[in-house]
This record gives C-alpha cells, structure tokens and sequence, in this order.
C-alpha cells in the first residue's frame, strides 16, 4: 500500500500547492494592503468601495470564485493572462492565483485594518500634527506598525489561503489535492491515502503556524 | 433579543441537523448480511449524472436507477421501499464496508484494485470512453484525430488520466464536474468532453442540449459496470447477476437503454448487453 508513494509523484503535487500558495500570498497581501488603505482612507467613496469588495469577496464562496475565473472569463468570456500560444496549465495556473488572491485579500485587508487598529489614535493625530499628510503618515506611521501588529492574524489567513489551494483542483490545477482525487480513483480512498495528504498539509502550514506567533511576539510594537 | 433568540434556534437546529446526518450513516449495522426481509433496501447511486442516476425532486431517473429498480424487485423489494443513497464515486467503497448502503449502481467500473475492498455483481454494462463534441464539428472523427485539440474531463478520472498518459499532444482542461465542460464546448474554446460514453450520451440526450452535441468514434476503453456489494456476499451476488440475465432476456435492458439514453441516439457499443462474471 506504501508504494503509493513511490508510484505517484506526491511531492512534486506539493510543489504546486506551494507555488501557488507562494504568488496567491503576495498577490492577495498587495491587493489587500491596497483594500485596508482604501478602507482607513478619510475619502468615503474609496471606503465604501473598499468595505463593498471585503463583503462581496469574503462572501462569495472559493469555488464559485475560481469556476468563474477559468470557466467564466477564461473560456467564455475568453481572457487571456498569457500570450495564446502559452499551454493550459500556464493559463490554469495564472487563473488560479488569480482567484485565490481576490478571494484572500479580503481577509488580509481585514488582518491589515485590525492591525491599524492597534496603533493608538494619538499616534494619527501626532503624525498629521507635525505636518505629515495622509500619506506620509500612513506610510511612515501607521501602517509599519500596523503589520507589526497584524502578524498573527495574516499568518492565520496564510494557513487558511495554502490549505484553500485545494479549491484549485476543481479548475484542473495539478496540486495536492488533484493528485489525491487521482490516487483515490485508481487505489480507492483508503485512509492512509488522506493521511498522508493531511500530514502534508501540516508540514506545510504547522511551521507557518509556529513562525508568525513567534514573529507577532518579537515584532510587536512595545506599548 | 428577538434576534438573538432567533440566532440561537437557527444554530440548534443546524446542529441537530448535522447530528441527524452523521447518525444515519452509523446507526445501520441491521441491514448487513443481503437481501432477506422486506424492509427495504438501500441503494447507492449517482445524484448528478444525466442519464444513468440523476435525482430531480424525489425522482430517479437513468439508467442505473433502472437497473436497480429491476435488480430490486427481484430481490423482493418494492420501488417505495427503496432508500435511494447519494455515491460520490471517491466515496463508493466506504459506503459498503460501512454498511451504509447495500448495493451500488453508480457508475462503477470493476477494477482489480477496488475488487480488493468490495465484490462486485455483472456486469450490466459496458462502457467506454468516447468523444463528445460540437454537433457541426467535423474535425474530431475519433480517437485518432485528437492532435492539438482541447479536451475536457473531470480532475484526477480514469478518461481523465488515459488522456494525460496516451495523448500527450492533447490540452487537457479538467473541471470538478462535466458539466463545468459543456458551456465551454458549446462556445467552442473547449473541442470535446470525454470520458464514459454512456455518461457523454446522457448529457447529449439532455433537452437543453438536443441537437446541439454528438458521440463520435468508437469507444477506446473498456469499462464494466458493475453492481457493488458488500466484500464475499456471494450469496446476494448471484442473486443479482440472475436478477441481470433475467432483466436482459425480458428485453427490460434493452427498453431501459432506449428509455435513458435514446435520444441522445446511443447505441450500446460492442459486448453489450454483457453476460454477469460468476461471483467469487
């Protein structure tokens, strides 16, 4: 039964999930960072649209998110983010990151403005007291401290994001979990099958986990 | 506080919900052990799969619900009391040993691999994995003519894989069900969907999609469905392989192929209707 190992390249499965995880983190901390600054922005329209994004995009469900990235915009709407002469997976791949970073950075905008709001308001006021405007002072001031304080809940939404890449699968993208469907089709689902994958998963993600609460302790801003 | 309380009850209900769902799987050991005793039987078959299991309200149609139907009758249990038991193919092995259902017409191929965890009646059925394809497409002939083109199928499937491995030259897009594929075929970014051709025919025979799709080429694998049950019931197993060869000599098979699939034009291809394997 443990030849399932050798006969299937598992790892290389793993390397998807990892890869995709790796560019749906920074494309969802961009995009999120952006939707915080928006959301703590004194300009109402930006706020709204901020706030409207967080609550359509955390709302939606993963899937539905992903089939519309390749089923909708892809094939039927016909968006391409590679040159047409790209392969599929190329294509799916893209998507994929695609979609898991719209639907993360929701979450990290979240993380991001609860970190905002560790940074006493006087700090905000001092700032603007001695002439930084809104930008210098979210830059300068806020917002550095307002990752610092953010750390643990980001590491949260990153577990949460590596161990959603499996959603990808449903779009045909070769990661842990299609390798899972496809081992379970030709050795039937037992359950060293799923161990196996769940053990990846949480040396994946149980480091993270370690990582960030260490970093949100040494990093914290003193108070 | 209306609110509250209205919270509260909403989350108590849903929580004996999922205790009423997890208890219906455990709480079954009575119904092992074959068809004896008229109290009903539980069937598993597919809920999504135009054609051979799909489920539309309270009705079952297609024709593994056919089969069953049949193949329960001959075991001495009327249509009402059938417990009709959604089986995802990953699931399908683990709702025997489980005793979750007692017999399993979904779809499911005989392989050596799963013959290890369960026993199998038939099969009923010979399939094989065909082509679907626009019906105003006529680059796609068969198998053969599948260079450079765009196949659909579902991720990690049996068709799936023989694709990736025999035709290296093919795109393959997979989706988590066929019928993700099929508005991309009809918009023509995606060439054909593959896998069984019984399941292609039963999309194809769909009224959506009349005239809109066709089968092309011969089938190029061979899958036998087969009736799962419970590892050694010989006992039950004969019983429905004889329940199989009467269902075909009737012409009842035959009727229910015509009935589930004819108007998607589905012959069934070569061997059919099969003769069931002894029981072992």
């Amino acid at each position: 039964m443990l030849d399932i190992l050798t006969r299937y390249d598992i790892l290389g499965a793993f390397w998807m999930t990892i890869q995709l995880s790796f560019w749906a983190a920074l494309g969802s901390l961009a995009l999120g960072t952006i939707l915080a600054i928006m959301r703590v922005s004194p300009v109402a329209v930006l706020q709204k649209l901020g706030a409207l994004y967080v609550n359509v995009a955390r709302n939606t469900p993963l899937t539905l998110i992903l089939v519309f990235c390749v089923l909708g915009a892809f094939y039927i709407l016909q968006l391409s983010l590679a040159p047409a002469s790209a392969p599929l997976r190329t294509q799916i791949f893209l998507w994929a990151i695609v979609g898991l970073s719209l639907y993360h950075a929701a979450f990290v905008c979240e993380a991001l403005r609860s970190g905002v709001n560790t940074v006493p308001v006087g700090q905000a006021e001092a700032a603007r007291a001695i002439g930084l405007t809104f930008t210098q002072s979210l830059s300068q001031v806020i917002l550095p401290q307002a990752f610092r304080g953010a750390i643990a809940p980001l590491g949260s939404v990153l577990i949460a994001l590596i161990k959603n890449t499996t959603v990808a699968s449903i779009i045909g993208s070769q990661e842990a979990s299609a390798m899972m469907k496809t081992i379970v089709e030709n050795e039937t689902g037992s359950l060293l099958v799923f161990f196996i994958f769940a053990l990846g998963f949480v040396i994946l993600t149980l480091p993270i986990g370690v990582g960030f609460t260490e970093m949100s302790r040494r990093l914290a801003v003193k108070r | 506080m209306f609110t509250r309380r209205l919270i509260a009850t909403a989350a108590a209900a849903g929580m004996a919900l999922t205790l009423a769902a997890c208890g219906g799987g455990a709480a079954t050991p009575a119904a092992t052990g074959g068809p004896a005793g008229g109290d009903g039987i539980k069937i598993g078959i597919k809920f999504d799969q135009p054609g051979l299991g799909l489920r539309e309200g309270d009705s079952y149609t297609g024709f593994d619900v056919e089969v069953a139907k049949f193949v329960a009758k001959e075991l001495g249990h009327e249509e009402g009391d059938i417990e009709w038991i959604e089986s995802p193919s990953a699931q399908r092995e683990t709702l025997i040993e489980t005793d979750q259902v007692d017999l399993i017409f979904a779809t499911y191929s005989i392989t050596d691999k799963r013959k290890e965890r369960v026993s199998f009646a038939g099969p009923y059925f010979i399939a094989g994995q065909g082509l679907l394809v626009r019906a105003d497409d006529s680059s796609i002939t068969g198998q053969d003519t599948l260079g450079g083109k765009k196949l659909c199928s579902v991720t990690g499937s049996t068709p799936a894989q023989k694709i990736k491995d025999a035709y290296p030259d093919v795109e393959l897009q997979e989706f988590g069900t066929y019928s993700e594929c099929l508005p991309a075929l009809l918009n023509g970014t995606i060439d054909a969907v593959t896998t069984d051709d019984t399941i292609l025919a039963g999309f194809a025979a769909q009224s959506q999609y009349a005239g809109k799709l066709k089968l092309v080429g011969e089938p190029f694998t061979t899958e036998n469905y087969g009736v799962g049950l419970k590892k050694g019931d010989t006992a039950l197993c004969e019983q429905v392989n004889a329940a199989i060869t009467k269902m075909v000599s009737e012409g009842a098979w035959e009727a229910a192929i015509e009935k589930t699939l004819g108007a998607a034009d589905y012959t069934a291809g070569p061997g059919n209707p099969p003769t069931p394997a002894a029981c072992s």
